[in-house]
């Protein structure tokens, strides 16, 4: 496709899905109480696809030959423990960062 | 005016996360190739953090328009729910309306449940402030990530970590959220599945709709760990 409409066409696209995404509620359900199931959905739905999306952003790893996925899964490590422990969304994120751009430099 | 300043108070905590995750974009895109305009219009218009964020590497790989569409719509699809709650509320806003439905992020919904307004205050012009900030805040951290990525030649590579990160961060906040750890049990087994089965490019799609498929059979056991049903 062409390489200057591709993206605007991209972004354009994503914004469209996502604001009718934000505004389907109130188009749908005005004052009207929401099924129970939906209710259900939008509870349960976030933590399932937040792990499947840290899977997601795992899949370029190779284990057959260096670094072996050490860089993604040691800087991995590396936010889990500093969330769980310190709590700090902005140090977990830089650490984390930090770390794998050291590691991919580092390993060979 | 004293809403915009009850309004920059609730906000503060959102500046840091914004600006970082804002800038992280602005710099995948510049590395990307894509210019300052596709940037600042992905900030303006799209303004959904994780979507931005997957679309970048998903826009070079070429991914058909069709494909997009369905990420972004399993991405943002937690976006249908936060609506509900604000309806009666936004429609009183007037003018306010229309922005406050299309500015509704995870950051600022997250503010707006929870915030209480000091006595005297304007609500409705607080709460549109609230809003308004945050999607300033994101311009501004996309912006600087765009032209620090075009004007400073750093070797930026493994910034795009940096969504991992945030993910990662997400889902240790979300296990603390949720009792029922069957949820990120079954997105896992799920994910593995299709990825082994399917290979990297071709399992995010079916593992979340096995997913949703998954969590309405587990429904029961899910809602009474949750809470969610008085039994």
């Amino acid at each position: 496709m062409n390489s200057f409409l591709y993206p605007v066409l991209a972004i354009g696209v994503v914004a469209l899905v996502t604001w009718g995404l934000r505004a389907f509620p109130f188009l749908l359900f005005g004052s009207r109480p929401l099924p129970r199931v939906m209710q259900y959905l939008g509870q349960t739905l976030p933590p399932a696809i937040m792990t499947v999306l840290v899977i997601y952003c795992m899949r370029g790893i190779t284990f057959q030959r260096s670094p072996f996925g050490v860089p993604e899964l040691a800087a991995s490590a590396l936010v889990l423990v500093l969330q769980i422990i310190r709590k700090n969304m902005y140090l977990s994120i830089i650490a984390g960062t930090v770390c794998y751009m050291v590691l991919i430099r580092v390993i060979h | 005016m004293r809403e915009l300043r009850f309004a920059l108070r609730q906000t503060i905590p959102i500046f840091f996360t914004y600006l970082f995750i804002g800038i992280a974009f602005g710099i995948l895109m510049s590395d990307a190739g894509y210019g300052l305009l596709l940037t600042m219009a992905s900030a303006v218009f799209i303004y959904a953090g994780s979507m931005q964020l997957v679309m970048v590497p998903m826009m070079t790989s070429g991914a058909s328009l069709p494909t997009l569409a369905l990420m972004a719509f399993f991405i943002n699809a937690r976006h249908i729910f936060y609506g509900i709650g604000f309806v009666e509320r936004f429609r009183k806003m007037g003018w306010r309306y229309p922005y406050m439905v299309m500015a509704l992020t995870d950051e600022t919904y997250s503010i707006l449940c929870s915030v209480q307004y000091d006595p005297g205050l304007d609500e409705e012009k607080s709460a549109f402030l609230i809003a308004l900030l945050n999607h300033l805040y994101w311009i501004l951290g996309c912006f600087v990530g765009a032209c620090a990525g075009t004007f400073l030649q750093f070797d930026m590579r493994g910034i795009e970590f940096s969504a991992t990160a945030f993910f990662v961060v997400v889902v240790v906040n979300q296990w603390r959220l949720h009792r029922s750890k069957l949820l990120f049990l079954t997105a896992a087994v799920c994910a593995l599945a299709f990825f082994l089965l399917l290979g990297k490019d071709y399992f995010l799609v079916p593992t979340l709709m096995s997913c949703l498929v998954a969590l309405l059979i587990l429904r029961g056991p899910i809602e009474r760990k949750e809470g969610l049903r008085d039994e």
